[in-house]
């Protein structure tokens, strides 16, 4: 009789629990993925509130006593504070000038190959080290800079009769991260323009050689328009993630000699919290910058609508 | 693009080179580190520059080899990889199905949740306080599930189901399929490239993960290869090989043909499975690209 009722559609509104009863196979297969979500996501939102908290383990989440923005104040005043934020702000913004726009300018040069099976051995091989994993590139990095006959120092004593030790240097962390971030991934960061950039028409092109248009100019007005929308969306993303940078990166690169310069706020909050157990300290820094991080986003995507692109949401 | 001006195909050689160069930018790190775990002594310190050695020893690799250290993180990663990929898999296109399905009610605050969460985070020490009142510390369990889902992943595989013609699931399910038997016979088998691909992701993530278990496993018999590499190379703590298990007259390679050695083997599983990832990825990232 049930089937019979189903064949004739919006006859009458099927009230919620014929609904849950009607699709209870597709709920059991839903659930596995919620309880995830709400064990690994959410109550970790929730938790978040230790940060407004004296968080003692033996006391528990629930019985540890409140205390305000206090976390927060001490953070603010921490001379610790500063030297954070210029930090993790100094490399955010070397990498949206040097490693944001890099596969993008690699990604037009591919798109003017023509010869198909150079471009794909080309492809092949600089997609390579993204595959690789933080620990081995942070390892292979190590072996060409190490004073102890790596293979940098072996040519710079050749060439300029001294080494540079790279990596217990201040001054050259931050390019020596940039340059490592930029070798595992703007071969595999050009992929999804060069999507982008297989979907214009050649015709377009045709249409511009004929009006006597140069390659410069066909750049201009043809391709570049054709990957905006997804320089933006990515734009906007990389934004929200501006305060997060490479954690995995940084706390294998960090030692005591380069630490004044490394230490960013993902290392500072493994570190003080993980390693030294302060726990509610340690989450008002990171809430901090999650807040940071959605302010940006938001700001970001507000700003990409007023200039007339579509934004993110 | 026909352009035949000079400067034209000046730009042209200039590119083809430019992007030459870039490729073996790229590869030669690797093919250095290669060359230098066969290297011998003499020829690390004497004629450090190399890319191929003169004499080619396979000492560095005998010693690494000589102790089951190595052997049993590599295993423990391959345990991790197996068991999270599978997970993984099961529980994103399980939840990606329901998600798929129109009719479901409550479908939106679901999908409103999961977006929010991509945004949104509690963070390191909220998750890791969640983890251990699971009691999960010191377990492959802790590696494993917090990350069982990726947000991204499920609403790339969610809009690929939306695309399967829902005609074929609704004449299965009036042969008397249910939700779930529609789902394994006739959706996933249709799926099989894109399962594929988020396996590769997800294996490729696991394989590489450091992160989760330096701070979820204390106990250093468990450490899969990443923080075994790390402990090694990166820290020099730790020791891989043991002179007492090799004969007599054994010399010792040299310290960098070791690490270099053991950097090949924390290499070579990737670079096994790149011909497989290499045919998929490409689809995957379509999928991500011009519908999500």
């Amino acid at each position: 009789m049930e089937k019979a009722i189903d064949t004739v559609p919006q006859l009458r509104k099927i009230s919620f629990a014929d609904r849950l009863k009607r699709d209870k196979w597709l709920y059991a297969l839903l659930l596995p993925g919620l309880i995830y979500f709400i064990v690994f996501k959410y109550l970790p939102m929730w938790g978040v509130l230790i940060a407004f908290k004296n968080y003692q383990p033996f006391l528990g989440f629930f019985k540890s006593e409140w205390v305000g923005l206090d976390n927060f104040k001490t953070f603010l005043q921490n001379p610790d504070f500063f030297r954070l934020l210029r930090n993790t702000t100094i490399l955010a913004v070397y990498d949206l000038v040097f490693y944001f726009p890099a596969p993008i300018v690699l990604a037009l040069l591919l798109n003017e190959i023509r010869i198909s099976a150079y471009k794909r051995v080309v492809q092949t091989l600089i997609y390579v080290p993204h595959f690789i994993s933080m620990v081995i590139v942070a390892s292979i990095t190590y072996m060409l800079l190490t004073t102890e006959n790596g293979l940098v120092n072996v040519l710079l004593n050749k060439w300029i009769g001294h080494n540079i030790d790279f990596l217990s240097s201040e001054a050259w962390f931050r390019p020596m991260i940039i340059l490592q971030s930029m070798w595992k991934e703007i071969g595999w960061g050009t992929i999804i323009f060069l999507a982008a950039l297989a979907g214009v028409e050649h015709e377009q092109y045709e249409a511009a050689t004929v009006d006597g248009a140069g390659r410069l100019r066909q750049l201009w007005h043809i391709t570049l328009p054709a990957i905006r929308s997804t320089i933006i969306v990515l734009l906007i993303l990389r934004m929200g993630n501006f305060l997060d940078r490479g954690f995995e990166q940084i706390l294998l690169m960090m030692n005591a000699l380069n630490r004044s310069v490394a230490d960013v706020f993902d290392t500072y909050v493994y570190t003080i919290g993980i390693t030294q157990g302060a726990f509610s300290y340690s989450t008002a820094v990171g809430l901090f910058k999650s807040l940071v991080g959605i302010v940006l986003i938001f700001t970001s995507n507000y700003l990409a609508k007023r200039a007339g692109h579509s934004g993110l949401f | 693009m026909n352009n035949n001006t000079l400067s034209g195909k000046i730009f042209d050689a200039a590119n083809y080179l430019f992007l030459g160069l870039m490729a073996l930018v790229t590869i030669f790190p690797f093919l250095y580190i290669i060359a230098g775990s066969f290297a011998t002594d003499s020829e690390l310190t004497a004629r450090p520059f190399f890319i191929i050695p003169k004499t080619f020893s396979l000492n560095a690799y005998r010693y690494i080899f000589s102790t089951d250290t190595l052997f049993h993180s590599v295993f423990v990663s391959v345990i991790i990889t197996g068991l999270g990929t599978a997970i993984d898999l099961a529980f994103t296109f399980t939840m990606a199905y329901a998600l798929s399905r129109k009719q479901l009610a409550g479908r939106n605050a679901v999908l409103n949740l999961v977006i929010f969460s991509m945004l949104f985070s509690g963070g390191l020490i909220p998750t890791y306080l969640v983890v251990k009142s699971l009691g999960l510390l010191d377990s492959y369990w802790a590696v494993v599930l917090p990350g069982a889902i990726s947000g991204f992943n499920l609403i790339l595989v969610k809009t690929f189901f939306q695309e399967i013609p829902f005609e074929l699931q609704e004449s299965a399910k009036i042969d008397g399929c249910t939700d779930i038997g529609v789902l394994w016979r006739i959706v996933l088998p249709l799926s099989k490239p894109v399962i594929a691909t988020f396996a590769l992701f997800y294996a490729v993530g696991h394989w590489n993960d450091f992160f989760g278990p330096l701070i979820y496993l204390n106990d250093s018999s468990m450490w899969p290869l990443q923080v075994v590499l790390r402990q090694i190379i990166l820290l020099s703590q730790g020791t891989i090989g043991d002179p007492n298990n090799m004969d007599p007259n054994f010399v010792q390679p040299p310290d960098q043909a070791i690490k270099m050695a053991i950097i090949i083997v924390g290499t070579v599983p990737i670079l096994l499975v790149y011909p497989f990832l290499q045919k998929h990825f490409a689809k995957g990232m379509m999928i991500g690209a011009l519908k999500g």
